[in-house]
């Protein structure tokens, strides 16, 4: 351990990581320790999340082994599809309907002596705070805005300002063809994924009345097929992009439909491709945001060398473009924005009477606050129907309908944000 | 050893830790409260305490469908609002850029985008045969063999 050899450690084997830890440079951070410190840490000390061992997850689990952070787990919930081998390299024929996790974890472990990968095979929605508390800091490969905004969110409330080491720095890779990005992201400290929510290009949608009157493309045709002809004859069958029989009529409606408008180039991958959404992976765009994602959970994990902040984005469509900048946070945002506030209230206090004091409060000045507990309605202002049926609720009291140390979320037009209310009782 | 664990925090920081009312819930409650509708509009939810499923009724004071009562279903997703309501109208309607499951185009008729080829031909051709059509069809009649809702308010 430390400068001697740990178990399964040969000399020199870190020979060239090593250059970096070992002395400091004239503009590392004070905070860093070179030398065996900072070795120990990042080897017997530093547990690493790794989030999808897919295309982006590959790469990163072998760029963090290679780099000498030894204790490493993988969250995956997929197996692993023939399709998947020209670019998920820990993957082989024999694989193939494998866990992705399990697989991955058991290739790392083998190539690279010393390295623990712990996999779990499933969703990270199965893991509780507990789990997530134990890491240092969390990466991401993910292909989804929905696992992304989760992983987000419970990271940004993980954080306990009593508890430095609850701060998890996620590190957000990802890739869309021959574009990518790679972020860091400092739970409450800086913009977090919701905040850049509105950067995101909305699912392509073509327009329903170019799909219906006017196809141009081979998608068009099986757009028209999937989303027009599709519920129309299948009244209550829903389509299931994963079964390919379904696939297969998709196809051959839409090929009916291509040849009638002299369209070419409708295919079954394609159907496929454009039912389910898959944007084609382009491994070398993987390689280089797995890198940069390693690099900056390097740099951060031992403070060998200042961290992104916040934002790369890599465009590789055209030549080789790439920009970083810092995305700055937004107040408004639902997950890290907004204003927090610990109200202690009498028991008997009634809904009514905490809205009056929200009202009262001159700090926020609300009009009209509308609030709600995370699994119901308390009071809401509008729609009429919904005002309605939540009135009987001023009456109650607030003790009633959240618990000692329960969140009420106020949203009032008045408020550009969010307010969340911690609720005590004297 | 990672800097980040010393950084200085914000001054209200104390305050920060969040509630684990999802970013999607926040959204819909302060986009449904803020939801400023002319009085030819209206919400329903058939269940009030689901604020995910809902419909619009919109009865227009003005243009040719005015008499009638149209319902639309909207259906929210937790990826809101990366991803839009998926919206629907429910009656059968004799409409230019309405198809006859309900997909739509535009509220205000046009025949150049149609999804109702029949409706925007007529449209096109003769725009008397066309309100006298859509005054059918707002009736519960039906049109080339279509029988439509009746959307007709008493």
């Amino acid at each position: 351990m430390n400068g001697h050899l740990a178990a399964g450690d040969w000399d020199d084997r870190y020979h060239h990581i090593d250059q970096i830890l070992n002395n400091p440079g004239p503009r590392t951070d004070p905070s860093f320790m070179a030398g065996d410190e900072v070795k120990d840490f990042l080897r017997n000390k530093c547990k690493v999340l790794v989030i999808g061992a897919g295309g982006l997850g590959c790469e990163i689990l072998a760029n963090l082994a290679l780099s000498g952070f030894k204790d490493i787990h993988v969250i995956d919930m997929d197996t692993i599809d023939i399709s998947n081998l020209n670019r998920q390299f820990l993957f082989r024929p024999k694989d193939v309907g494998k866990p992705k996790a399990l697989v991955a974890a058991e290739f790392i472990m083998n190539r690279v002596p010393g390295v623990k990968v712990t996999p779990y095979y499933g969703k990270i929605q199965d893991k509780d705070d507990a789990y997530y508390m134990q890491f240092t800091l969390v990466v991401c490969g993910l292909d989804s805005v929905e696992a992304r905004r989760w992983i987000n969110a419970t990271l940004v409330n993980l954080v306990d300002p009593d508890l430095p080491e609850s701060l998890k720095p996620l590190i957000d890779g990802g890739t869309e063809g021959f574009k990518g990005q790679a972020r860091v992201i400092l739970p409450t400290v800086s913009s977090c994924y919701e905040c850049s929510l509105e950067m995101l290009n909305k699912p392509t949608a073509f327009p329903i009345c170019t799909i219906a009157n006017t196809p141009r493309l081979p998608e068009h045709c099986i757009e028209w097929a999937s989303v027009l002809e599709w519920p129309r004859v299948h009244t209550d069958k829903k389509l299931d992009t994963d079964d390919p029989e379904h696939i297969g009529w998709l196809f051959s409606v839409a090929s009916a439909r291509a040849k009638e408008f002299n369209i070419e180039g409708v295919t079954w991958s394609l159907t496929q491709g454009v039912v389910k959404n898959i944007i084609p992976a382009i491994a070398s765009t993987n390689a280089i945001i797995a890198a940069s994602c390693c690099n900056e959970a390097f740099k951060i994990a031992t403070s060998s060398a200042a961290f992104l902040n916040n934002y790369f984005m890599l465009i590789g469509t055209e030549g080789v473009y790439s920009y970083t900048f810092e995305h700055e946070k937004r107040k408004d945002c639902p997950v890290c924005g907004g204003e927090s506030l610990d109200l202690k209230i009498n028991k008997e206090w009634t809904v009514d009477r905490l809205i009056e004091l929200l009202v009262e409060k001159q700090d926020i000045q609300i009009k009209k606050p509308s609030l709600s507990t995370p699994t119901k309605q308390i009071y809401f202002q509008a729609p009429p129907q919904l005002e309605e049926a939540t009135r009987p609720n001023l009456e109650k009291k607030v003790s009633e309908l959240v618990d000692e140390g329960g969140e009420v979320t106020v949203t009032a037009s008045s408020l550009p944000f969010n307010l969340s209310l911690r609720i005590s009782y004297i | 050893m990672i800097k980040i664990w010393s950084m200085k925090k914000n001054e209200d920081a104390a305050a920060k830790k969040k509630p684990k009312t999802s970013a999607a819930q926040i959204r819909v409650q302060k986009d449904l409260t803020e939801l400023e509708l002319p009085s030819t509009m209206k919400t329903f939810f058939p269940d009030p305490a689901d604020l995910l499923n809902f419909k619009l009724t919109i009865e227009p004071d003005e243009g040719m469908y005015k008499g009638g009562s149209f319902t639309f279903s909207f259906a929210i997703n937790s990826n809101y609002p990366h991803e839009p309501p998926k919206v629907k109208c429910i009656p059968k309607i004799y409409h230019p850029n309405v198809d006859l499951e309900g997909n739509y185009l535009f509220l205000e008729p046009n025949a150049d985008d149609p999804l109702n080829k029949e409706a925007a031909e007529e449209m096109r051709k003769s725009r008397e045969q066309f309100l006298y059509n859509v005054k059918t069809s707002m009736r519960g009649g039906s049109i080339k063999g279509v029988q439509y809702d009746k959307v007709a308010v008493a």
